[in-house]
C-alpha cells in the first residue's frame, strides 16, 4: 500500500517558484498497477522522483508499506523513458546492477535466467548498449527492475520512445510479466491507449502545476482483444474529455 | 589491440624521418649529422653496455612521475567533479597555480628536496597533475545526470556511485590526459636529468654532446624517441580497451 497526503512539490527556477505538483492525495493498492496520465510537464515525472527518493524534496506525507520513502530500506524498481541503462556496462553488468548494490549478488541466479530468457535476450548477454535497439534496451531495464522483486515498480512512460510496433509487443509483454509478479506499479503516460491497456486504474493529472482530477477504475484492464471493443472506446472517450477540460 | 593500419602508418613514418634523415646526411656531409645507418650500428653496440642503464633510469622515473600524478590527480579531480563543494574550494586554486611556470620553481625545489630523483619526480608531478586533475573533473561533470537516477533509486550510496558509475565513466578521459602528460613528462625528464645526476637518457645525450660523440648523442635521441613511441601505444592499447563501450 503505498498512502500519498498532500505532496506538494516546489522547486526554484531563476528565483521564481514553481509548483510542480499541489495538494496530491491518493492511496494505491498493493498489488495493483496505477496509469497517470496528463498532459506534458504536468509534474507526473516529479511524481515518480519523489516515489523513488530521487527527490527529497516535498512537503506532505508519503508512506510506503507504512514506512516513508527511503530507496535503502525499500526495493524500488525505476524503468525510465531513456532505460537507464549504463552504456559502460554490457546487458549482463546491467541486469545484475540492481541485485548487485541490493543483495550484493554477483552472479545470475535461476530466476534472473528465467527473466532474461522470457523478455528474449538471453543471447545478447555480451552486448553492450549502443549495440541494442531501443526495444532491446528497454527489455534489458524491465529484466533489472523485476530481477530485483521490487516491493514497489516505478516506469516513466518506457515505451513511447518506440515504434508503434515495438511498443505494443514489450506492453504485451510487460503486462504478462507483471501478471506472475503482481508488483504494485505506477504507470507514466501520455498516451489514453497506453493508460487504458496498462492501468488496473486511471488517474489523471490536470496541466501544472499537477493536481489529481479523478481516479477511474478502469473496466477494460485485463480484457482481450482490447483495442476493438466497445468499452475501450467508451473509456478512451471520457478519458480525453477529462484531459480536455483540465 | 591496435588495427594494421597503426603499425603500417607507423612503419611508413619511419621510414620518412629515415629518408629525410639520411637526404640530409649526404647532402650536408658534417659531422653533426651522421647517417641513420652509423647511428644504428654504433646504438647495437653501445645499448648493451652503456645505454641500457641510462634508459632504465629515465623510464622509472617517467613511470613513477606519472604514476604519482594519477594517483593524486585522478581522485582529487574526480571528488572535485562529484561534489560542488569541494570543487568551489580547490578550482580557484587549481587555476591560480596552473599558469605558474613550474620550472621558475626549481630552484626552490632544489633547495627544499636537494639534487636527487626527489626534486626530479616533483617537478613532474607539478608540472603534468593539472591537466589530469581537470579531465577528471571536467569528465565526471561530463556525466548526465540521468545516469545516476537509477543507482539512486536503488539506494546506492558513494561508494557504489564511484565504482559503478564516475570511475568507468571517466576511465578513457583520463587516459587520454595521461597521454597528453606523457609527451609533457618526457621533455620535462630530459630537462631534469640535465643536472644533479648521471644517469638517465637526458644525462646520456647531454654528456655525448659535451664529449662530441654524435653518434652516442644520436643513438640516445633515437632511443628516447622509441621509449616515448612504445608508452604512448601502451596507453592508446589501454584506451582502446576501456572505451570498447563506446
Amino acid at each position: 500500500m503505498i498512502e500519498v497526503k498532500d505532496l506538494t512539490v516546489k522547486y526554484y527556477r531563476e528565483n521564481e517558484e514553481i509548483t510542480a505538483l499541489s495538494q496530491v492525495s491518493i492511496n494505491i493498492g498493493t498489488g495493483d498497477i496505477y496509469t497517470f496520465i496528463g498532459p506534458s510537464g504536468c509534474g507526473k515525472s516529479t511524481f515518480l522522483y519523489v516515489l523513488s527518493g530521487i527527490l527529497k524534496d516535498y512537503a506532505g506525507s508519503i508512506r510506503i508499506n507504512s514506512r516513508p520513502v527511503d530507496p535503502r530500506a525499500q526495493r524500488i524498481g525505476l524503468i525510465l523513458q531513456n532505460y537507464g541503462l549504463l552504456p559502460w556496462k554490457n546487458v549482463y553488468a546491467n541486469t545484475m546492477l540492481g541485485v548487485k548494490i541490493k543483495n550484493d549478488q554477483q552472479v545470475l541466479d535461476e530466476y534472473g535466467h528465467y527473466l532474461l530468457k522470457q523478455l528474449g535476450i538471453a543471447e545478447l548477454l555480451n552486448r553492450y548498449p549502443r549495440e541494442l535497439s531501443g526495444g532491446q534496451q528497454q527489455r534489458v531495464a524491465i529484466a533489472r527492475a523485476f530481477m530485483l522483486k521490487p516491493e514497489l515498480l516505478l516506469m516513466d512512460e518506457p515505451f513511447s520512445a518506440l515504434d508503434a510496433i515495438t511498443r505494443e509487443e514489450l506492453q504485451e509483454l510487460f503486462l504478462n510479466i507483471w501478471k506472475e509478479h503482481n508488483v504494485t506499479t505506477v504507470f507514466i503516460t501520455h498516451s489514453v491507449d497506453e493508460a487504458l491497456y496498462l492501468g488496473s486504474k486511471i488517474v489523471v493529472f490536470s496541466p501544472a502545476p499537477g493536481r489529481i482530477l479523478e481516479v477511474l477504475d478502469n473496466p477494460c484492464f485485463q480484457f482481450d482483444n482490447l483495442r476493438s471493443r466497445e468499452e475501450y472506446y467508451d473509456m478512451s472517450m471520457r478519458l480525453r474529455k477529462i484531459l480536455d477540460k483540465g | 589491440m591496435l588495427s594494421n593500419n597503426f603499425w603500417r602508418g607507423a612503419t611508413y613514418g619511419l621510414l620518412l624521418v629515415i629518408i629525410i634523415w639520411q637526404a640530409l646526411a649526404w647532402l650536408l656531409k658534417i659531422s653533426i649529422i651522421p647517417p641513420p645507418l652509423s647511428v644504428l650500428i654504433n646504438l647495437i653496440d653501445i645499448f648493451p653496455a652503456k645505454m641500457g642503464i641510462h634508459l632504465l633510469y629515465s623510464l622509472g622515473r617517467i613511470i613513477a612521475g606519472i604514476s604519482i600524478a594519477i594517483m593524486i590527480g585522478v581522485p582529487t579531480g574526480l571528488l572535485m567533479g562529484y561534489f560542488d563543494r569541494v570543487d568551489k574550494v580547490l578550482s580557484p586554486l587549481v587555476y591560480f597555480t596552473y599558469p605558474i611556470p613550474k620550472i621558475a620553481l626549481l630552484p626552490i625545489i632544489m633547495l627544499l628536496f636537494g639534487l636527487g630523483e626527489a626534486s626530479k619526480l616533483i617537478m613532474i608531478v607539478l608540472i603534468i597533475i593539472f591537466q589530469i586533475i581537470i579531465t577528471s573533473r571536467d569528465a565526471v561533470k561530463a556525466i548526465p545526470h540521468d545516469m545516476f537516477r537509477s543507482l539512486q533509486s536503488l539506494g546506492a550510496g558513494k561508494r557504489h556511485m564511484f565504482t559503478e558509475i564516475i570511475i568507468p565513466a571517466t576511465l578513457a578521459d583520463v587516459l587520454t590526459a595521461t597521454r597528453l602528460a606523457l609527451g609533457t613528462a618526457v621533455s620535462i625528464l630530459f630537462f631534469t636529468e640535465t643536472f644533479g645526476t648521471e644517469f638517465g637518457m637526458g644525462y646520456f645525450i647531454m654528456d655525448a654532446w659535451m664529449r662530441v660523440n654524435y653518434l652516442d648523442m644520436y643513438g640516445g635521441i633515437v632511443v628516447l624517441s622509441l621509449m616515448g613511441f612504445i608508452l604512448f601505444t601502451i596507453v592508446d592499447i589501454a584506451e582502446k580497451r576501456v572505451s570498447a563501450w563506446r
